[in-house]
């Protein structure tokens, strides 16, 4: 692989599901300076394991380094640096009901997503797509004055 | 299945461990702990006044058996001052297993009186950590701790266990057997890895032998000088390794790095092949990274796979247990030529005749140096040598005759001052027959001072050897070369009386001013059963020489002066 600098990258986490186990990743992280875009962590269906998926950005040989600090901590079980995968973000957006209803119904089906909730001064939308295109996603809602945006963080699973 | 508190759960897993002396200092969140070890028989304690020196000693303990070291605190300021004692065995790869109270798990998050959260402020200074939240899990906790702290690249465990468990009652069973699917060092070399090594070492013109702690770590120094002898491959030792290759060893060249000597240095730099084996290319080995060992290929050996290809790119990684890639490697050298590498051996042997570790002795002052050389003399391969850290510990890693690895025992990564005085009051615990010598400094020993206390009353008596410059005098040495001689808070001529400060605390005290009262001194200080100072006035101005300056490539030495006329 070539050494390409400060590449965007998202690795794997699968971690014994137990306490401060995630203060353990994020410590790392901040301890040997390594930079996290994301993070995004939950329990695994019928186990008693964690996955986190992290985003974040360096060389290939950062990458490694980072890899292998992860797989010394003593919980985690399983660094998976993504190649080939499959990479979802969700985000929430609230916009004043004045706000052109039909644009930002169809915009966000355009970005994979629709209307989730409509309140008498409020309306909210959901959209799950990839990161990149979330990125679109917010910017082109900006000419209706969402009052608020949340972003959920990357999950990635390897195809 | 015996029904027992948690505090004696405590107590019979150390036992259970084989674990024959613990070293602490108690405290409310740990008492019921306490009230155990009054009770039982099953291992000492040993009272050390300061926390930290508590874990040093514990440390001290392990490096020189290679097994487990044990050391119990309390809470809050109990567990603070362990801190440093943690991350100096961190920074060495030391097995530790450190138990600190906490207070009751309903008080944890409110600020309770001694309470921090010890966990959070150990997790970059411990291999692993736990805090004990049930009863139930307390025994398997034990074993993992154990488990962890010796197994792979070994490290310090904290243990942190709240009142209330130890309070409460409950089932002891301790298990057989560890089973952490996520922890699997990996022990066993790749097979195709060390044979594409061997043949780069049968190919290579110039190989080097670039020895680290794990080997002492690993306990492989005996097939390390196999693969030396077998091979005729020169060796250079890093600060944690001295003693690998053993003093006189004709293929030793020495220690390397910052102040490692001029044949060390050059060969490195010269090198066609590195063979590391246990170390990491920490930054006072290795200088300029892109100046070191600038010609060579580099086999990397380390149980640790984050340490291979974290500063330098290697060549021939090999993740795995020196001991066991090293059983491996040596059958396949059967056929190599020593012959080989005769011409490089001869390059190296001019170095070291051309600039051989040396100092311009004197008859009107005790030179550091000759000091470091006349304890070699005298007590030689036996006795276990601990340091603090600065001058005193690179002259002692340069001169001493170190024969065997354990033999030399100092805070490498941390460079914690204070670490050698509890250190050799540990070693000296394990081997009570042993000469136990701490070669430190004047500004360093006072950082540990209190274990006079423990030393003596302990009848552990370990002999200091101050060698006392009257300044903190590696400082000194950097201000004198990179900071236009201003000294800086560095001049320690305000002094306690050495000699009365050890009486005063049940030991003795030595004054020592000339080479025939060192002697003397020394003499009378190792027969002694208490605890001694001897304060060696030596050289103000001394320096630690060759020297590569910080940032530096390795072949750009300061050599030592050959004649007299130097400062």
């Amino acid at each position: 692989m070539p050494n390409i600098l400060n590449e965007r990258r998202v690795i794997s986490v699968i971690v014994l599901n137990e306490s401060s186990v995630l203060s353990r990743i994020t410590s790392l992280f901040a301890a040997r300076g390594y930079n996290i875009e994301s993070l995004t962590v939950a329990p695994i269906p019928n186990s008693d394991m964690s996955h986190i998926t992290i985003a974040t950005n360096g060389s290939t040989k950062l990458m490694e380094q980072i890899t292998k600090q992860l797989h010394k901590l003593i919980p985690v079980y399983k660094v998976i640096e993504h190649e080939e995968m499959v990479e979802k973000e969700m985000v929430l957006a609230k916009f004043p009901i004045a706000e052109n209803l039909a644009d930002i119904s169809v915009l966000s089906a355009a970005y994979n997503g629709g209307v989730v909730n409509v309140g008498e001064e409020m309306i909210i939308v959901m959209v799950a797509d990839e990161p990149k295109r979330i990125k679109h996603f917010i910017e082109a809602a900006q000419r209706y004055n969402p009052c608020e945006v949340v972003r959920g963080g990357v999950v990635a699973i390897e195809r | 299945m015996r029904q027992m508190s948690g505090a004696q759960m405590v107590c019979e897993a150390i036992i259970a461990e084989g674990v024959k002396t613990v070293f602490g200092y108690p405290g409310g969140a740990i008492m019921h702990v306490y009230d155990e070890i009054y009770k039982q028989k099953g291992f000492e304690h040993i009272l050390n006044r300061h926390e930290q020196a508590a874990v040093h000693a514990a440390d001290g303990y392990a490096r020189a058996t290679g097994e487990v070291g044990v050391a119990m605190v309390t809470s809050g300021p109990g567990f603070t001052n362990a801190v440093t004692g943690l991350a100096t065995a961190y920074m060495d790869s030391i097995p530790l297993v450190v138990v600190s109270g906490q207070v009751p798990l309903s008080l944890i998050g409110t600020d309770g009186f001694q309470e921090i959260d010890a966990v959070g402020i150990s997790r970059p200074c411990t291999k692993h950590n736990f805090l004990v939240r049930t009863l139930e899990e307390l025994p398997r906790i034990f074993k993992e701790a154990f488990y962890i702290a010796r197994s792979g690249r070994p490290g310090p465990v904290l243990v942190d266990v709240p009142k209330d468990i130890t309070v409460d009652i409950g089932t002891f069973v301790y298990p057989d057997s560890v089973n952490i699917p996520s922890y699997k060092p990996t022990y066993k070399g790749n097979k195709r890895q060390i044979e594409k090594a061997v043949e780069a070492i049968k190919s290579a013109k110039k190989p080097l032998l670039y020895i680290g702690g794990g080997v002492v770590l690993s306990n492989a120094y005996k097939l390390v000088r196999e693969l030396a002898a077998k091979t005729q491959i020169p060796a250079v030792e890093t600060l944690m390794a001295r003693g690998v290759m053993g003093a006189k060893n004709p293929l030793l060249l020495g220690m390397l790095g910052m102040h490692g000597n001029y044949a060390s240095n050059m060969a490195m730099s010269e090198t066609d092949l590195v063979i590391s084996l246990g170390a990491r290319f920490d930054d006072r080995v290795t200088g300029k990274l892109s100046e070191f060992a600038k010609y060579a290929d580099i086999i990397h050996v380390d149980i640790d796979a984050a340490n291979i290809g974290k500063l330098v790119d290697v060549d021939y990684p090999i993740v795995g247990d020196i001991t066991e890639v090293l059983k491996a490697m040596l059958p396949q050298l059967d056929g190599v030529d020593a012959n080989r590498y005769k011409a490089w051996r001869d390059v190296l042997n001019r170095y070291s005749e051309l600039h051989p570790q040396s100092y311009i002795d004197s008859d009107e002052v005790i030179k550091p140096q000759w000091a470091i050389e006349r304890i070699g003399e005298l007590v030689g391969k036996d006795a276990i040598i601990t340091s603090d850290v600065g001058q005193h510990q690179m002259w002692a890693a340069q001169h001493y005759p170190f024969d065997r690895p354990r033999q030399w025992i100092n805070s490498g990564g941390l460079g914690t001052m204070g670490f050698g005085f509890p250190a050799a009051i540990g070693a000296k615990r394990a081997y009570p027959d042993k000469t136990v010598i701490n070669i430190t400094g004047d500004g360093s020993i006072l950082m540990n001072m209190q274990e006079l206390v423990t030393a003596a009353e302990y009848r552990t008596p370990v002999v200091n050897v101050i060698l006392n410059n009257h300044f903190l005098g590696m400082v000194r040495q950097w201000q004198t070369f990179f900071y236009e001689k201003r000294y800086s808070e560095t001049d320690l001529s305000f002094q306690p009386n050495f000699k009365a400060l050890a009486e005063a605390c049940g030991g003795i005290g030595y004054d020592v001013t000339t080479k025939s009262e060192f002697d003397a001194a020394l003499k009378d200080a190792i027969r002694q059963d208490k605890v001694c100072f001897m304060n060696v006035a030596v050289n103000r101005f001394e320096n630690v020489l060759p020297m590569v300056p910080a940032g530096g490539a390795l072949f750009n030495m300061m050599l030592p002066q050959t004649i007299e006329g130097d400062a």
